[in-house]
């Protein structure tokens, strides 16, 4: 079922791609997108941390949010360096997800919005690096983290 | 309009390129190639329809990974002091 | 009609450079690795979305557009990873951030 999953979205990708629709070229296509799956399938790598079907139906959801948030940041960042007013800090906030996937979503979403890294994680906490203490009031009150919860829709 | 923000991307990698020598720690020169790998993909798709020729976005998609291979490369390198061989 | 696109297209281009260029001072004026990751992800998250945005404006529904949002979901995915490589081997090798410290960091 998975594997059939990836041979389409593979296929897909090929189609957009190449732009040339001869019979020659889309079979090279299909036979190519299987030997993906194939040697993906023998590497064990088709499993949920692979491929997280389970994040597509709330996944615009949570995306449109993202880019609020990361154009929000964005504009904070750019004040920032243009008024030169740094004060770095450093601290740890707890992650409330199950699956690895969602924790590294997590993790990502975090690193993606300008002014907000994360430097190391172990098990489920996370050692933020903010530009600012805005920023870091921004990660500590959890909105996020219960976003990111939500979208993985296992509690 | 295209030759303008070419122009802007040619500014930001002259200041990019400040930093790559300035450095200090590894890390911020690591850093900044990675940035600098990002203003050239930019680059490469503007000069693209500059030259009315989209084309080159190709070119950009396998800029774009094989910037982020080489970075994660070079990262692997600096810290294993290997690639994963047996040496 | 071609006219309110090629607009757009300029407006998403100047902020997109405007975007770059500050992204660019801060690599150079921020104090050490880690505040200067901030300013990457500014030219990797601020500066793609915009240019590629303008020049979606300008073709239209084609075989191109699909391209473009190819590239910039390629750098969406990958400039996370790179900064959080880059800070967490920095971490490694014994940086401590400048600034202060809540609590106890690991």
């Amino acid at each position: 079922m998975k594997s059939l999953i990836l041979f389409l979205i593979l296929l897909t990708l090929w189609l957009l791609m190449s732009g040339h629709y001869s019979i020659l070229i889309i079979s090279l296509g299909i036979f190519s997108c299987a030997f993906c799956v194939y040697v993906a399938k023998r590497g064990k790598l088709i499993d949920d941390e692979g491929l997280p079907i389970f994040f597509i139906p709330r996944l615009l959801n949570y995306l449109i949010w993202l880019f609020k948030e990361i154009l929000k940041s964005n504009l904070s960042t750019a004040k920032v360096i243009i008024n030169g007013k740094v004060e770095p800090e450093t601290f740890t906030v707890k992650a409330s997800q199950v699956t690895d996937v969602a924790k590294v979503t997590y993790a990502n979403s975090i690193t993606l919005t300008p002014g907000t890294v994360t430097t190391k994680m172990q098990k489920d906490v996370f050692e933020v690096h903010a530009l600012n203490s805005d920023f870091g009031n921004d990660v500590r009150t959890n909105e996020m983290d219960n976003k990111v919860t939500w979208l993985e829709g296992k509690k | 309009m295209f030759l303008a923000a070419l122009i802007a991307c040619a500014i930001t990698g002259i200041l990019i390129l400040v930093r790559i020598i300035l450095g200090k720690t590894t890390f911020d020169r690591i850093l900044a190639v990675n940035s600098l790998g990002t203003v050239i993909v930019i680059g490469i798709s503007l000069h693209g329809f500059y030259s009315s020729r989209p084309e080159f976005l190709d070119i950009a998609i396998v800029y774009a990974l094989i910037n982020f291979i080489g970075t994660v490369a070079v990262l692997k390198l600096f810290s294993t002091g290997s690639l994963g061989g047996d040496t | 009609m071609e006219l309110i696109l090629d607009i757009f297209t300029g407006i998403c281009f100047f902020i997109g450079s405007l975007s770059i260029i500050i992204g660019a001072c801060g690599l150079i004026k921020l104090p050490d690795v880690f505040s200067r990751i901030h300013a990457a992800g500014m030219i990797d998250t601020g500066g793609t979305a915009f240019f590629i945005l303008g020049m979606v404006f300008q073709t239209g529904w084609s075989l191109i557009t699909v391209k473009l949002i190819l590239i910039g979901v390629f750098i969406f995915f990958t400039s996370p990873v790179t900064s959080h490589v880059t800070a967490n081997l920095a971490r490694q090798k014994n940086i401590l951030p400048v600034g202060k410290k809540i609590g106890k960091i690991l």
